[in-house]
């Protein structure tokens, strides 16, 4: 299949916790075939829902870390004095690199006269081909304290697009990951959609406005969504009028249901249920479908 | 990181893994019940939540620059000398002269250093703003992202440049583990891991868990919405001696109230007295302000 035939859809909420992972197994069933990617990465929960057979694994090797080799240090400290990220610490006569702190720059490495510090290739992560009851999953997982999260997101979203390709799926699904930073960047550049999940409160509506500008920026057609929107009609109102005026479309409400826990806990995605959050997630895909 | 070995109060980070379990409501609530001054950081400056609770209107705004390389292009020979050093992509020679990335560099000097002909300066790029106001006892220092930058690791690190040291303080972190959480974490003294008993947020929790251990930190936890299917979680708790500090109940009267931009600890007095006494708890773990434990 020619890349021209591929629809990809990014779930985005600029606040955390508002559903987006719930919100996008919910798609993954009901689109029939699609190709899954979690690009969030940082805290990937969408296996919780979807419980992939992981069928290939890979390390996600990015970047590098400078690391002193002891024995050869003169102890001069041009390291420390070139480091801009504070990464270098003096421990009696030699010095220290803390790897958490270490951007992977090369000064350090580049500048000491004694050559005396090593610049070996950084595992991030790793990341996963699987399979699911709703299609291929393409998923990850960042290291503990770890770099270059966006350049996992990058990762994900090339192999989904390469699973499409290979397996003729004209859809990707992408669960996004909170913010408007490197990571949100990497996973919204290019898509043909963002749907933005929302919820009814002051922070839900401050950081749609920050995702929506962000979206802007990058030209990708946005439409929103309230969840949980009865905790607070008002505020919901006032939501969907602020996306309107930042040219999104709107998508409809998802009702605050105990359901969405339940769904969880039984590791399925709620329109699996009996639910009315169900019920209003359909009526939602509807919208997106006809936005595709 | 023990406390004798610092010379300032203690800060205390609210992290989470998973966004959304309520990181922003117990750190302000916290600060709201803190019983003395104290100083509230928000460091999720992809999106910054403090002030729209605190609502300060005089806040003092630095802006939060990072620099990043200029090119004389009249002395550069186009070498390719910053280009090779650059890893990120920030500066690339193409034919004879070099350009320029902003969006992509990260501000360590290299290039300027090993730029033979001395053709590459360095300027100051806006990537945020600093805001720093004050809200009854609480010294809010708010960190702001500009929109379309994605390096977000130095915005953090001025909000905490913005610290004073002699009061203690409150670090409201973003969702996740990365580089922008440990950013936050980096000269803490406790982390407050708020999670939900969802199986995302019991997910997440091991997440920041593995984190907390990497980096040396003491914890506790804080379970919001706590409903009938805590058995798991505790039991989590449990088997990593994780002590829980404060179970919020799963009321609809927090969500409505947070919902409008107020403080459930100011509005139901009954949560008020249970922030209060999680204040008590900490600052027993930490020692008074100034003080050693």
């Amino acid at each position: 299949m020619s890349k021209d035939h591929i629809r990809e859809l990014v779930v985005l909420s600029g606040k955390g916790g508002t559903g987006k992972t719930s919100v996008t197994a919910s798609f993954a069933l009901l689109a029939k075939k699609a190709v899954l990617a979690d690009c969030d990465v940082d805290a990937a929960d969408l296996h919780l829902l979807l419980t992939p057979m992981v069928e290939q694994r890979h390390a996600f090797m990015s970047g590098h870390e400078a690391v002193i080799r002891q024995h050869d240090c003169t102890g001069c400290g041009i390291c420390m004095d070139s480091c801009r990220f504070d990464a270098i610490r003096r421990e009696d006569i030699s010095y220290r690199i803390d790897p958490v702190a270490c951007e992977g720059c090369g000064v350090c490495y580049r500048l000491c006269p004694a050559k005396a510090i090593d610049f070996p290739d950084r595992v991030c992560g790793e990341w996963m081909v699987s399979g699911t009851r709703c299609g291929p999953m393409v998923h990850a997982q960042l290291g503990v304290a770890a770099e270059n999260s966006g350049k996992l997101v990058t990762t994900v979203r090339e192999q989904a697009w390469a699973v499409a390709v290979d397996k003729r799926i004209p859809l990707i699904i992408s669960d996004g990951p909170p913010g408007i930073g490197c990571p949100v960047i990497a996973s919204l550049s290019g898509v043909s959609l963002a749907v933005v999940i929302t919820e009814p409160t002051v922070s839900g509506l401050h950081d749609l406005q920050r995702l929506l500008a962000l979206a802007r920026h990058f030209s990708v057609p946005t439409a929103v969504c309230v969840n949980k929107w009865d905790i607070n009609p008002q505020q919901t109102e006032r939501i969907e009028a602020a996306a309107e005026a930042a040219g999104a479309a709107i998508l409809g409400r998802i009702r605050y249901d105990r359901s969405v826990t339940q769904a969880q806990l039984q590791q399925k995605a709620v329109v699996e249920l009996e639910a009315a959050a169900g019920d209003d997630i359909r009526v939602i895909w509807k919208q997106v479908t006809a936005l595709l | 990181m023990a406390a004798s070995s610092r010379n300032r109060s203690y800060r205390i980070a609210v992290a989470s893994g998973k966004g959304g379990t309520g990181k922003t409501t117990v750190a302000l609530n916290l600060a709201a019940m803190f019983g003395e001054p104290v100083q509230l950081a928000d460091c999720d400056v992809e999106e910054p939540n403090v002030n729209l609770f605190l609502r300060c209107d005089q806040l003092e705004a630095t802006e939060v620059t990072m620099l990043v390389p200029e090119v004389d292009q009249q002395r550069c020979n186009g070498c390719g000398a910053c280009g090779e050093l650059c890893q990120f992509r920030g500066i690339v020679a193409i034919g004879t002269r070099a350009l320029v990335f902003p969006e992509l560099c990260h501000g360590c000097g290299g290039c300027a250093l090993v730029c033979p002909t001395g053709a590459i300066t360095e300027r100051a790029h806006p990537i945020g703003t600093i805001s720093v106001g004050q809200s009854g006892a609480i010294r809010l220092i708010e960190g702001r992202l500009e929109v379309g930058v994605s390096l977000v690791p130095p915005v953090i690190r001025a909000v905490r440049d913005h610290l004073l040291d002699e009061i203690p303080a409150i670090l409201d972190a973003p969702p996740g583990t990365s580089c922008p959480v440990v950013a936050t974490l980096r000269e803490s003294d406790y982390l407050l891991l708020v999670t939900d008993p969802t199986p995302f947020g019991l997910h997440d929790l091991k997440l920041a868990v593995a984190l907390a251990r990497e980096l040396n930190l003491a914890c506790g936890v804080v379970v919001n919405r706590a409903g009938e299917d805590l058995v798991g979680l505790y039991g989590y708790c449990q088997s990593e001696n994780l002590p829980v500090l404060l179970s919020l109940p799963d009321d609809r009267q927090i969500a409505e109230i947070t919902s409008r931009g107020d403080l459930v600890a100011r509005v139901l007095p009954e949560y008020g007295l249970m922030f209060a006494e999680l204040a008590e708890k900490l600052k027993r773990e930490l020692g008074t302000t100034g003080g050693t434990p």
